[in-house]
């Protein structure tokens, strides 16, 4: 198989830009880095299909071609462009409604994730949680096990 | 009997009934009973449809199905049309998934009329659940890598509405890095799709394994190397994993159950095919094993950190690919047919456990860990449902992910390198640290009463119903207490019956384990397959 430089270069070209905007946090960005790869594999598949030719179709020649085009590449990248266009409407609209609910059009850090990180070693959520608060209010005048609690050795 | 020719019937019904059936139930919007009638009656003809493929995969051996009769034009050389194929693996995918999405549409069913007739389900709801599982159906049946890669598209698309179904704040939020991290996946696999007709100049799966032998061997080891890649990040395998307890536990809790059971399966089983029919030969073993080994040990520590039953049956479910990928990578009978079998167990019980956390928010409004408890001695039969795929998941002997688990240590200890051993130490330890997990839940919101729960007083809020997750309903609404500790009946039967069939994979044992031998048998040795798709020797 050959295949010409100049589509290989702006292949790899497209994609490096693509990811580079992936890793971007604005939605736009990142759509448009997705955009960039999806164009990127298109033109790929596309240079593998092989040179031009004639259609395939019997009967049919052009410009006096003598090998017969690849119909599947081709039937490939329209289902591939479809597909793409379709997530990228999906997309826009849901940067749209985070813009109506965030006034920002960002991806935002996983809440729960934050909050479980930051339980340090001394206080996972577990401790918190059994660690006794010694309630002042039910103490009486008989002695209970809140009086050995430092602190609290005189409440009687 | 069902006669052989049938098969040339069925094989198409999986993806075209619940396809046909969308478009219906779109029609029938406005009629929410019509819509539910329509949903249930396309997915059980799959289900009889299915259990009809089992049947005959098993008795006559792969079955071929050229769409449209655009079949080979010569012997040997490739279809020139779709191909679907049904094997023995499968077709074993095809019906525990039609058994797990009729049994999720009940329970959505039943939530939905809990929650108020008119609303909910919203009437998109149903026409997007039925092309999910077209889409995960043509992903079982996918014969050429294309047709994969369009299944694969089939369910993510459909997943993106379903995830973010609502589009409340935290949906949008997590739909976002979803919708991204899918379509990463989605563009590398569409990458060694080009790179793979490129050097091969094919797409047919059969085809491709006669010719990717040819290819020299960096070449097939690079092409192996980025289908794992996209693979991987589906089935959520370690380092490409994180997406999926980020989005997962915001989903409604239906819709979380069905992605976990499904969705990361049909990674699996997309990484099944490319190991064993595309690049057989294990070039890949080493990395897939310490995958397998990282995947299994980080995903259960990441669920000892979480208080939130959702995320945490989140971890457990990265945490049990590794125990799938462990099989494949093993590259022997065994561990490829422990696998098949763990894929189907694993199918069911979490799902069934995803189910049992949305009974858990009905009966007390949330599913933290801080604001549960009690919850044994307010309803015993919601421990029972919890406790039985609980300990099934955990691997405890009578049920069947002991049996999947003895399966794969077997197969490891067989192939006996070190690594081997390793992961077999790795799985015994993850077994072990999930049964802690399940115990730590079991513990704090079945046991312990809830005046002892931290944030005890701020449950029995409004459950968290299809529309509204937004930050305001977990608030206690007094007006909605008496909602709370009443789960429907349409709720409890079909987590009922997900359990059944799970406790069925351990009575039917015996006959399940022998089916996925056979399926194994098949998945590795290739030429039944390359045969009934290229037709070199007639059947």
């Amino acid at each position: 198989m050959t295949t010409y430089l100049v589509a290989l270069i702006i292949i790899g070209g497209l994609t490096t830009a693509g990811v580079y905007l992936l890793l971007e946090r604005s939605l736009i960005r990142m759509l448009l880095g997705l955009l960039l790869i999806s164009n990127a594999i298109n033109l790929l598949i596309l240079s593998v299909g092989g040179p031009s030719g004639n259609p395939p179709v019997r009967g049919r020649t052009s410009a006096g071609e003598t090998v017969t085009a690849d119909p599947l590449a081709q039937a490939l990248i329209l289902t591939s462009i479809v597909i793409t266009m379709g997530v990228a409407a999906f997309v826009l609209a849901l940067t749209y409604r985070s813009y109506r609910l965030n006034t920002i059009e960002e991806v935002g850090n996983d809440p729960e994730d934050t909050r479980v990180s930051q339980l340090s070693g001394t206080e996972s959520a577990d401790e918190i949680e059994e660690r006794l608060e010694p309630d002042r209010m039910r103490d009486t005048d008989a002695p209970d096990e809140l009086d050995a609690l430092p602190g609290f050795e005189g409440s009687r | 009997m069902i006669p052989s020719d049938l098969a040339q019937v069925i094989t198409p019904l999986p993806v075209l009934i619940p396809m046909i059936a969308a478009a219906l139930t779109l029609f029938a919007g406005r009629r929410p009973r019509l819509q539910r009638a329509i949903t249930v009656l396309a997915l059980s003809v799959v289900l009889v449809a299915s259990a009809a493929l089992v049947r005959l995969a098993d008795r006559d051996g792969t079955v071929v199905l050229q769409v449209g009769g655009w079949g080979p034009t010569e012997r040997g050389m490739g279809p020139l049309g779709i191909t679907l194929v049904v094997d023995r693996l499968s077709a074993l995918m095809l019906v525990v998934s039609s058994i797990v999405l009729l049994a999720v549409v009940f329970y959505a069913i039943g939530q939905g009329i809990r929650d108020g007739d008119g609303r909910q389900p919203v009437s998109i709801f149903l026409p997007t659940y039925l092309v999910l599982s077209a889409g995960v159906y043509m992903a079982f049946l996918a014969g050429d890598l294309f047709n994969l890669f369009v299944g694969f598209e089939v369910l993510l698309t459909a997943s993106f509405v379903l995830l973010t179904i609502g589009a409340s704040r935290e949906r949008v939020r997590a739909g976002i890095s979803y919708v991204m991290v899918s379509m990463v996946s989605s563009m590398v696999f569409l990458f060694g799709i080009g790179l793979i007709y490129a050097s091969t100049g094919t797409l047919n799966m059969a085809e491709l394994s006669v010719r990717l032998d040819d290819v020299p061997e960096g070449t097939r080891a690079a092409l192996f190397a980025v289908l794992l890649v996209a693979f991987g990040i589906k089935a959520a395998v370690f380092p490409l994993s994180t997406w999926l307890p980020d989005s997962y536990p915001t989903a409604p809790a239906p819709v979380t159950a069905v992605f976990a059971g499904l969705l990361t399966k049909v990674g699996v089983y997309a990484i099944i095919r490319a190991h064993s029919l595309l690049f057989p030969g294990g070039a890949m073993d080493g990395v897939l094993l310490v995958a397998g080994l990282l995947t299994m040990v980080m995903g259960i520590l990441g669920a000892i950190a979480q208080s939130d039953i959702k995320r945490l049956l989140s971890f457990t479910l990265v945490s049990h690919i590794g125990y799938m990928v462990f099989g494949i990578a093993l590259s022997n009978q065994l561990g490829m047919s422990g696998a098949i079998y763990y894929v189907a167990h694993h199918i069911l019980v979490q799902t069934t456990l995803f189910l049992v956390v949305g009974l858990i928010e009905r009966q007390a409004g949330a599913s933290k860990l801080e604001r549960l408890g009690g919850l044994a001695a307010a309803s015993p039969v919601l421990a029972f449902v919890f406790v039985v795929p609980a300990l099934n998941l955990g691997g405890i002997p009578p049920f069947s992910g002991f049996v999947g688990k003895v399966a794969l240590l077997e197969a490891g200890a067989q192939v006996g390198s070190v690594l081997a051993w390793m992961l077999v130490a790795g799985s015994v330890i993850t077994s072990l640290l999930t049964l802690y997990v399940v115990a730590r839940v079991w513990t704090k919101a079945f046991w312990r009463s809830r005046e002892d729960a931290p944030e005890g007083h701020l449950s029995g809020a409004a459950p968290t119903a299809l529309v509204d997750n937004t930050e305001d309903s977990m608030d206690i609404q007094l007006a909605d207490r008496d909602d709370v500790g009443r789960m429907p009946i349409g709720m409890l039967v079909p987590t009922g019956a997900l359990i059944t069939v799970g406790l069925m994979l351990t009575v039917l044992a015996g006959p399940i384990f022998g089916y996925s031998d056979r399926a194994a048998d098949e998945v590795l040795d290739r030429g039944q397959y390359i045969t009934a798709v290229l037709g070199e020797a007639p059947r």
